[in-house]
């Protein structure tokens, strides 16, 4: 009763008890606070963003604007064949995940691994982190899309474009990704380490049962962060010349020199990482949440 | 002590045991002698090196000189299977270290499943068991952090239990608990001791010490000081050390 918000629910225990008459007062006092916090953002949002709006509507290329960038009619038009590209962003998406997963799952185990028979294994996980987390990774789409096929490897020169793209946005996503993985591992504090060797978990299924599981969950929020990211970088495979949602937006906007394709396309990332964001923000509050709430456990 | 220990190999015994962190010289010279089912407890200054005792007793630490003899074989022997020593040792810390991501009950399978090839219906069971004697069945499918400090101690007592080991080791184990809780915890202790688990507590529970010790050993500086019966020793030190260390402990009111 005496923390938090009373908002005069009667909780149990509280049998014949009834406020008094300060508590009353303080209570008329907090709605009325209330009231007017609300108004003050209520008007405040309406002059800011309105004041905005109105801005670009009155500005003298507003018209010119409007036809060329958000042109509705031609936008409706262009939008299923923008999509149809578009899923090719969202399959290499999902297809790079997977491996990105597996891949930097490996890196960081082994770059937190003590096995002495690892240890030229560990070397290759750092130098592998160092390079491709220090490449861009425009530069790594060209290495691989144009260097791989210029090898003439036999099963590898006819290679899709496609693949190669994916493989580069792996290589260099799966070196961020494992560090990432390797910092949650190294935050689980060694306690839980020492509490599980004591019982005879080997230092495998310690990290399998006990550290892996606990470092993984506190590193959602980047995780997802980065998934967030790595959808915005496929399109970046066009530059290998597939055709994809952004590219087949430029080619659109080629031919009628109108950037409507472009918002579209834009909406359409929207559409789903708006919701990953916001299930990123909502995994970071609940995991503060519950580090706060652990203490010393 | 019992009458017995002479005659028969002790079940750990610890002889000229050295350790040091960096330049810091923690276990000096320690020999400890624990016959089974005798409880042992080790009282002494914050720092005094109770803790880093038991670490080294089951190799969580790695001892710079000296024996760490568990049934006659040398166990700090970098030959000797570190993880198997374990599963026979227990040992229960001061924070609990439960796993904060597990349940209570897979807390306590985890090692009776992974380690000992135990199949889960059977550890459950067990672990029920367990769990029903310590009163805390209904806690099985909490999380930790559901717990209170109390509950979650003896969870963690439950789990180094569940995998039957021959010696079991408390370090400070109500340390970061209330009074009340105190009590809940060191009752667990109290009841082990009735059924002949051979156990070296570290505490600062007086009262608690002279109830349940065969022997207890102060240390200070590195070394034990003083040992004997907790009669001898918490009521009639010999030890100008022993005798400051509960004047304090007296005066904390801890006594």
């Amino acid at each position: 009763m005496t923390q938090g918000t009373n908002d005069g629910a009667t909780p149990p225990g509280s049998v014949g008890w009834t406020p008094s008459q300060h508590e009353l007062m303080r209570r008329r006092a907090r709605s009325s606070q209330a009231r007017r916090r609300i108004a003050v953002a209520a008007v405040s949002s309406v002059v800011v963003i309105g004041g905005l709006v109105a801005i670009v509507l009155t500005s003298s290329g507003w018209p010119v604007v409007q036809e060329t960038f958000f042109n509705w009619g031609y936008g409706v038009e262009v939008t299923p064949i923008i999509f149809e590209k578009f899923k090719i962003d969202l399959l290499l998406a999902a297809i790079a995940v997977v491996f990105i997963a597996v891949i930097s799952l490996v890196l960081a185990l082994l770059r937190t691994s003590r096995a002495p028979a690892l240890a030229p294994f560990r070397i290759l996980a750092a130098v592998y982190v160092d390079l491709f987390r220090g490449i861009p990774l425009l530069l790594v789409l060209y290495l691989i899309g144009f260097g791989v096929p210029a090898l003439g490897l036999a099963g590898v020169s006819g290679l899709d474009v496609e693949i190669l793209g994916t493989a580069a946005i792996v290589i260099t996503y799966s070196a961020y990704v494992a560090e990432v993985i390797r910092s949650g591992i190294l935050s689980v504090h060694p306690s839980q380490r020492a509490a599980a060797r004591s019982l005879g978990l080997s230092p495998a299924q310690t990290m399998r049962h006990v550290v892996l599981p606990q470092g993984l969950r506190r590193v959602i929020p980047p995780l997802l962060n980065d998934s967030v990211s790595l959808l915005k970088d496929v399109g970046l495979v066009s530059v290998l010349g597939v055709v994809e949602g952004i590219r087949q937006a430029e080619i659109l906007k080629a031919k009628s020199f109108n950037f409507t394709p472009f918002v579209v396309v834009a909406i359409m990332f929207l559409i789903v990482t708006i919701p990953l964001t916001r299930v990123t923000d909502r995994s970071l509050a609940r995991s503060i949440a519950r580090q706060n709430a652990q203490g010393v456990a | 002590m019992s009458a017995s220990s002479d005659a028969v190999q002790p079940l750990l015994e610890l002889r000229h045991v050295r350790k040091s962190f960096g330049n810091e010289l923690v276990l000096q010279d320690v020999s400890l002698v624990v016959p089974e089912h005798t409880v042992t407890v080790l009282i002494g200054a914050s720092g005094s090196g109770k803790s880093t005792l038991l670490r080294c007793i089951n190799q969580l630490e790695q001892i710079d000189d000296g024996l760490v003899l568990f049934d006659g074989v040398d166990i700090a022997d970098p030959r000797i299977d570190a993880d198997e020593t374990r599963q026979r040792i227990g040992i229960v810390f001061q924070a609990f270290n439960l796993f904060p991501h597990m349940t209570v009950l897979d807390n306590i399978t985890l090692a009776m499943r992974r380690v000992h090839g135990v199949r889960r219906a059977d550890a459950e069971a067990t672990a029920l068991e367990l769990l029903s004697r310590f009163s805390l069945a209904d806690k099985a499918g909490e999380h930790p952090d559901r717990l209170s400090g109390g509950q979650q101690q003896r969870v963690a007592i439950v789990r180094a239990l569940a995998v039957a080991p021959r010696l079991m080791l408390f370090d400070e184990i109500t340390s970061a608990l209330d009074p009340v809780l105190v009590n809940e915890v060191l009752a667990v202790v109290r009841d082990l001791r009735g059924d002949g688990m051979t156990m070296v507590i570290a505490t600062h529970e007086m009262g608690f010490a002279t109830q349940v010790a065969d022997e207890v050993c102060f240390l200070a500086g590195g070394v034990v000081v003083e040992r004997g019966t907790p009669d001898r020793v918490i009521h009639d030190p010999q030890d100008p050390l022993t005798r400051e260390f509960l004047r304090r402990v007296h005066e904390a009111g801890r006594l």
